[in-house]
C-alpha cells in the first residue's frame, strides 16, 4: 500500500483516470466523490487547513503513476466541498480553499466546549492564547490559527456568546465569550 | 395470366444488374407497359429504364416483390413507331414498339446462343406494346435515344471481340466498360487527369473529322464505328427535331457533350453513372441505390463501419465524371431509412457521420473492447484508439468514436496525460466509497470473504502489481 507520509493511500490512487476529470455524468460524481473523501481524510490527519491551488499538493500527484490533477480538475473537487459545506474559498479568484475536516458546527461546538471546560466564560482571550495556550494542547484547537475566518457571529447558538473584537493586527484579535 | 417477358435480376437495393458493356440510357417513372396482345398481361406503373442492351421494366417501390423485374432485349425489336398525332397533345406521351416472339410465346432473345442478330427466328410472331408514360419524364428524349440505342445494336459487340481492334484510334472508349477496354487491344492504361483529359481531345479531334466526312455520305456512315453512328443519328436528330427538353436550364449542347463523356469517360467501378439528366426527378432515388450498391465493398474492406467523408471520395472517384455534391450525398444516405437497403448513416455523438452495415452490433463491439480493456497489459498501461484500431480491424478514427461511445456507456474511462489519451476500463462503479481499503467484510461467518464483490477490482490490482 503506497504511502503519503505517513498517510495510507487506497489502491485506486494508483488507477491512471483518478487523475483525469471525467466527462461522462455517472462516473464523474463517482470520482468526484472519492476525491472528497480523500482530501478531507487527509487534511484531517494531516492538520491541513489551507489547499492553495496553485501551489503543489502532494495529495493531487502520484508520481509513480506520473499524473498530476489539473487546475480544472482541483477547482471541480474543491467546489463541490464547498457546495457540500466541507469547505469555503478563501478568496473570490478561488485560489486558496479553507478545508473544514470539522464543520463550522463542530468547530464552534469545540469552542464552546473549550471555553466551558476550562473556565474562560466572561473573560477576554486573543486567538493566540487560544491557539497555543496550553489549556488547548491536545484538542485540535491547538494548530487552528484560522478563528477568525469561521465568523462564529452566524450561529444562532454563538449569538450573544462569542463576541469577537478586531484589532490593529492580528494578533490583537480577541474573543469574548460570554456563556 | 402469366407474364412472358424476361425476368430481368435486380441488386438487394432494387438497382438492375447490368451485363457486361450494358449501359443506361434513360429512366423514365410512371411507365404503363400495355401490349396489344391477350397473353401478355400488362405491367402497370413502374420505372422503364432504356440501356444499351435491353428495356428493362421495374415495379415501383410501392409495389410487393423485387422479383417481378422484366427487361425485353433490344435485339427482339423488329420497329418502332414514331407517331405524333393530335390526340397525343391531350393524352399522356406514349411510345409505341415491336419485337418478335418466338414460338413458344417468349420474348425472343438473340443472346442465348444464336450468333446473328438477325430478327428472323423460326417460327416467331410479333406484339405490338405501348408504353404510356404517365410520370413527368422526358419522352421525347427517351424516345431519341431508344432509336440510338436500337439502331446502335451494341449487344452485337459481345459476339464479336474483334470489334475491338476495328474502332478508331482515339474513340478507344467506346461503349465498352473498363474491363472491356483495358484487356482486348492490350493497350496503355490512361489513368489519372491527364489522360483523360488527353483522351477526350483525341475523341473530339476525330469525332470532328468523321463527321464532316459522314454527313456526306450515308453509306460511309454506316460503316463507321458505331459510336459514329449514335453521335451523327443524336446530332441529326436534334438539329432536325429541336426537340424542347424537359430539362430546361441545361442546353443541348451541354447535354450532349455530358452523355457523351458519360460513354467514352469510364473509370473503374460504375458503368453507368446515374445522373440528373437520365433519372430527373428520381435523381436522389437512383443515385441513393447506387450508392448503397457502391458502399458494400468499402464497407467490408473497413471492416463494416466507414467515414462518410472517405465514402464520399471513393464514390465520386468511381463515378469519374459526374461528380455529385456532398448535399446530395447526405440526402442520398437519409434516403435509406426509406428503403430496404443493408446500410445506414449514422451520427456519432462527436458530430461524426459514418456509413455502416445494419447487420453491425454495437454490443458486440462493446464486448470486444471489454475483453481487450481487461488483459494485463491493458489493465496497467491502458489501450489506445490504435490498440482498439487494430484490435477490431478498423481506423483508428473509427475506433475512437468506438471507445467515445464506449466510455458514454460507463464501460472504460479516459486517462489524458503527456504520453497521450488513452481509455481504461471503468472501476469507478466498483470501488465501495466506506471501503476504500479494501478491508475484509466482517460477516457472520467471519472468516469468508467475497472476493467477486470487488470483481474486476482485484484484478487491476493483481495486474498492477506485479509490474513493481
Amino acid at each position: 500500500m503506497q504511502k503519503l507520509g505517513d498517510f495510507k493511500l487506497p489502491h485506486f490512487f494508483n488507477y491512471p483516470p483518478y487523475f483525469t476529470l471525467q466527462p461522462v455524468r455517472e462516473t464523474r460524481e463517482k470520482q468526484i466523490q472519492l476525491w472528497k473523501e480523500l482530501i478531507l481524510d487527509y487534511c484531517r490527519t494531516q492538520k491541513i487547513f489551507v489547499i492553495k491551488l496553485e501551489e503543489e499538493f502532494p495529495l493531487f500527484s502520484n508520481s509513480a503513476i506520473e499524473r498530476t490533477l489539473s487546475h480544472e480538475a482541483r477547482e471541480a473537487f474543491l467546489s463541490d466541498l464547498v457546495a457540500e459545506g466541507r469547505a469555503e474559498w478563501l478568496d473570490k479568484g478561488r485560489r486558496s480553499c479553507l478545508i473544514l475536516w470539522h464543520r463550522i458546527q463542530d468547530w464552534a461546538d469545540i469552542i464552546v466546549n473549550f471555553v466551558k471546560d476550562n473556565g474562560f466564560e466572561d473573560s477576554v482571550m486573543t486567538v493566540e492564547e487560544i491557539r497555543s495556550g496550553i489549556e488547548s494542547r491536545g484538542t485540535s484547537i491547538h494548530t487552528f490559527n484560522h478563528v477568525n475566518e469561521l465568523d462564529l457571529d452566524k450561529f444562532p447558538f454563538a449569538k450573544g456568546k462569542l463576541a469577537i473584537f478586531k484589532g490593529t493586527s492580528t494578533d490583537d484579535e480577541g474573543i469574548k465569550f460570554s456563556v | 395470366m402469366s407474364n412472358f417477358f424476361s425476368k430481368a435480376e435486380v441488386t438487394s437495393s432494387g438497382r438492375p444488374v447490368f451485363l457486361r458493356n450494358e449501359v443506361e440510357r434513360h429512366l423514365l417513372s410512371g411507365v404503363d407497359l400495355e401490349p396489344e396482345d391477350y397473353r401478355f398481361s400488362p405491367l402497370k406503373s413502374g420505372i422503364l429504364i432504356l440501356t444499351t442492351h435491353r428495356l428493362l421494366w421495374l415495379p415501383s417501390s410501392s409495389a410487393t416483390t423485387l422479383t417481378s423485374a422484366s427487361s425485353i432485349p433490344l435485339a427482339s425489336i423488329s420497329h418502332i413507331f414514331s407517331k405524333k398525332s393530335l390526340k397525343s397533345v391531350f393524352h399522356s406521351p406514349r411510345i409505341r414498339f415491336q419485337f418478335l416472339v418466338s414460338s413458344d410465346g417468349r420474348v425472343f432473345d438473340p443472346g442465348s446462343g444464336s450468333g446473328s442478330g438477325s430478327s428472323t427466328g423460326s417460327g416467331s410472331r410479333s406484339v405490338v406494346v405501348t408504353a404510356v408514360v404517365r410520370g413527368k419524364g422526358d419522352c421525347d428524349g427517351f424516345l431519341v435515344k431508344f432509336w440510338d440505342s436500337w439502331r446502335a445494336r451494341a449487344w452485337e459487340s459481345n459476339e464479336t471481340t474483334g470489334s475491338g481492334s476495328g474502332l478508331a484510334s482515339g474513340s478507344g472508349a467506346g461503349t465498352g466498360t473498363g474491363g472491356g477496354l483495358y484487356s482486348t487491344d492490350g493497350s496503355v492504361r490512361m489513368v489519372g487527369v491527364a489522360g483523360i483529359l488527353r483522351k477526350e481531345q483525341e475523341i473530339w479531334e476525330s469525332t470532328d473529322k468523321s463527321l464532316q466526312d459522314a454527313f456526306q455520305d450515308l453509306n460511309a456512315l454506316m460503316s463507321k464505328a458505331k459510336e459514329m453512328v449514335m453521335l451523327a443519328e443524336k446530332m441529326r436528330q436534334k438539329l432536325l427535331a429541336g426537340t424542347s427538353s424537359q430539362t430546361s436550364g441545361t442546353n443541348d449542347e451541354e447535354m450532349g457533350s455530358k452523355e457523351e463523356m458519360q460513354d467514352w469517360l469510364l473509370s473503374v467501378g460504375i458503368i453507368s453513372p446515374v445522373t440528373k439528366e437520365s433519372a430527373g426527378a428520381l435523381y436522389h432515388q437512383q443515385l441513393s441505390r447506387q450508392l448503397a450498391d457502391f458502399v458494400r465493398t468499402p464497407l467490408e474492406r473497413a471492416g463494416g463501419m466507414i467515414n462518410l467523408i472517405d465514402a464520399y471520395c471513393l464514390f465520386n472517384r468511381a463515378r469519374g465524371t459526374e461528380l455529385i455534391s456532398p448535399d446530395d450525398m447526405l440526402q442520398a444516405c437519409s434516403l435509406w431509412e426509406k428503403f430496404d437497403v443493408p446500410v445506414m448513416l449514422r451520427k456519432f455523438d462527436s458530430r461524426v457521420m459514418v456509413i455502416q452495415n445494419k447487420s453491425h452490433s454495437d454490443e458486440e463491439v462493446f464486448a470486444r473492447i471489454k475483453s481487450l480493456a481487461t488483459k494485463p497489459e491493458a489493465l496497467r498501461n491502458g489501450i489506445s484508439p490504435t490498440d482498439a484500431a487494430m484490435t477490431l480491424g478498423i481506423a483508428p478514427a473509427m475506433a475512437k468514436e468506438h471507445l467515445l461511445t464506449a466510455e458514454n456507456k460507463g464501460l472504460l474511462c479516459r486517462d489524458i496525460s503527456p504520453d497521450g489519451f488513452r481509455f481504461y476500463i471503468n472501476l469507478f462503479p466498483e470501488i465501495d466509497p466506506f471501503n476504500i481499503y479494501l478491508r475484509l467484510k466482517a460477516t457472520r461467518c467471519f472468516a469468508e470473504f467475497s472476493v467477486k464483490d470487488y470483481g474486476i477490482c482485484i484484478t487491476w490490482i493483481k495486474a498492477v502489481s506485479t509490474s513493481g
